[in-house]
């Protein structure tokens, strides 16, 4: 009987923790949020969205800076989507069980949890030493080189999922493999791959470390992919980091605008996902 | 008439193959191309590697192994050692995966054993929208929020009680600063335990539902089943999992270096401030003047993009021995 109950207390207590770690988990989610709520809506209004990054002392916005961020992550996108789909087509429709598309997986999963900062380096070395400044195009270039591991995995599973029996069909029917492809695999994929895109925008208009050595920072109004591009990461570490109030407020402004946004696109992005899923 | 006949047929067979010809050199070409962007993949790792290396030379040839036993940085007289960033990062990431694998673990059993099936969604969200919060917001957070609360309410308590022990004392002690080594590490451990519980759900989840009937069929505690089932099969798993966390807490960078207090120092107390590989990049890349300066910095970037490949690699193998069972299985 003592060890009946003995194996009951065990069971207990084990269980009672792991409901305390899930309560752990979620209880700094929770503190996270409400903090950028309570620190971060004061300080929206209309003139975050208008005006440029104002001098300390002076009102301003982040408007400059809001611009920037879309500028560098809507071109990583552009430039690193298309790479990754391709690679990713390679890996689930050509090379599926080849030695090539093994390694390829392999170094790809690696690059999926590279440290940002180092990117950041490598393209402050092949492009921001070698045209002598900081630019947007540098900072896109790095935003992509994140994009691309995104895209490759997010590809090849959902390619992966798409039957076998549909690819036969429309071979049967003559259709030469491109076409198969591009008209029936991508076709069916759609979603899922639009999923994989959403998430990997959430990811990058995150990102910091990468920029600082690339896009920098640009206090005034610019729309120039060649120069050094405001982008709200940075403008937000410089000014969190300042002993400025008036700028605190907007680093804080802008935390909220950006976490607000990368959460609402993971949640668009896992309902679509389970609209697929349903499907 | 049958001659008549004939041509037609051929000119048709003729449109046929040169359709065909045209389908399968397109098919070539887009499985070339496909190949082609698979070898970038492949190609940006040695890039990168290459890059690095060639930037990090000059420090390289000058300092040799020095550079990584040597705990002088010092850009004054333009030598520098990376033992105080290394260092840092290790006991940060230690300090990180030291609290984040109990509660992965414990979020990864609520959800797959637990709790009832309309909450695990949810939760299972809940924890994941933890890793889309950006770093920097958790450096902000950490700095103006976090900080503050530890140095009064935590700290003080800490150091007067386990900074009195023997042996582990002086790990606690010195003024409540709030920033810190310690400081850093319970951000990192924040920020890493979605990764890692995504990890564990996955493979608690691998595990046949047989083998845990059959254990409850003898009788067996849910908090047996998962002691003696489920983590004995997924151990490999779970340590790939446990890997992964860590290359993700190795390479981090604005959230440490909001909070770690960025000095080139060497502590023996964890409440002190000190530094990491990332968190001295960020802050001394773009300011690095001379040649010697900027190719130490980027050495710094080498070492830590080596260890992490490393870790990520073990992690990958790792969770490749699970899945290849699993594939002998079914």
């Amino acid at each position: 009987m003592s060890l009946y109950v003995r194996r009951r207390i065990v069971n207990a207590l084990g269980l009672a923790l792991s409901m305390l770690a899930t309560a752990f988990g979620l209880f700094w989610l929770g503190w996270l949020l409400w903090t950028l709520v309570a620190q971060g809506l004061p300080w929206i209004d209309l003139s975050v969205f208008s005006q440029p990054t104002p001098p300390p002392g002076d009102a301003g916005g982040l408007a400059n800076a809001i611009v920037g961020s879309l500028l560098l992550t809507g071109s990583g996108i552009v430039i690193g989507t298309p790479i990754g789909i391709l690679a990713g087509t390679y890996l689930s429709e050509f090379g599926r069980k080849t030695r090539f598309a093994a390694v390829v997986r392999f170094v790809n999963d690696i690059l999926l949890s590279a440290p940002s900062i180092v990117i950041g380096v490598f393209v402050y070395e092949l492009v921001v030493l070698r045209t002598g400044h900081f630019s947007g195009w540098a900072g896109s270039m790095a935003l992509a080189l994140i994009v691309i591991p995104i895209a490759v995995r997010t590809t090849e599973d959902m390619l992966c999922l798409v039957p076998v029996s549909l690819r036969e069909a429309a071979a049967a029917l003559g259709a030469p493999r491109w076409r198969v492809i591009f008209a029936v695999v991508y076709r069916a994929s759609r979603a899922g791959i639009l999923t994989g895109v959403l998430l990997a925008v959430a990811r990058i208009s995150g990102e910091t470390a990468p920029l600082l050595f690339t896009a920098l920072n640009n206090q005034f109004w610019s729309l120039d992919m060649g120069g050094a591009l405001a982008n709200l990461p940075v403008v937000i570490f410089q000014f969190a980091m300042s002993p400025y109030e008036d700028w605190q407020h907007l680093a804080w402004a802008g935390a909220l605008l950006i976490t607000g946004g990368i959460l609402t696109l993971n949640i668009i992005a896992r309902v679509l996902g389970r609209a697929r899923n349903i499907e | 008439m049958e001659q008549v006949a004939s041509i037609p047929a051929t000119v048709a067979e003729r449109i046929l193959q040169r359709r065909l010809r045209r389908g399968y050199l397109a098919d070539r070409l887009f499985a070339y191309t496909t190949w082609l962007f698979a070898g970038v993949v492949l190609a940006l790792v040695l890039a990168i590697s290459v890059a690095l290396l060639v930037g990090a030379w000059p420090a390289i040839r000058k300092f040799g192994v020095g550079f990584l036993t040597s705990a002088d940085w010092n850009p004054v007289t333009d030598t520098y050692g990376a033992v105080v960033p290394i260092t840092g990062t290790l006991v940060t990431s230690v300090i990180a995966m030291i609290i984040a694998v109990p509660v992965s673990f414990g979020i990864a059993v609520f959800i797959t054993e637990l709790a009832p099936r309309w909450l695990r969604r949810p939760i299972g969200t809940a924890v994941e929208l933890l890793a889309a919060i950006p770093s920097i917001i958790y450096g902000m957070w950490g700095l103006f929020v976090f900080a503050p609360l530890f140095a009064e309410h935590f700290q003080p308590w800490v150091i007067e009680y386990i900074g009195r022990l023997p042996l582990i004392g002086g790990l606690f002690s010195g003024p409540p600063l709030g920033i810190g080594v310690f400081t850093a590490g319970i951000i990192l451990a924040i920020m890493v335990i979605p990764f890692v519980t995504a990890v564990m759900r996955d493979v608690f989840d691998l595990v046949p539902a047989v083998l845990k009937e059959s254990a409850y069929g003898l009788g067996a505690t849910t908090w047996e089943v998962l002691r003696y089932v489920v983590l004995p099969y997924t151990k490999v798993g779970v340590a790939g999992g446990i890997m992964l966390g860590l290359g993700r807490a190795l390479g981090e960078t604005m959230a440490v270096t909001f909070v770690i207090g960025n000095a080139h120092q060497l502590n023996s107390s964890l409440f002190m401030p000190g530094n990491t590989i990332s968190s001295t990049l960020a802050n001394e890349f773009t300011e690095a003047t001379g040649e010697l300066y900027t190719a130490a910095l980027i050495e710094l970037g080498l070492v830590l993009f080596f260890i992490t490949f490393l870790v990520l690699a073990l992690a990958k193998l790792l969770l490749l021995r699970l899945t290849a069972r699993e594939g002998e299985r079914t």
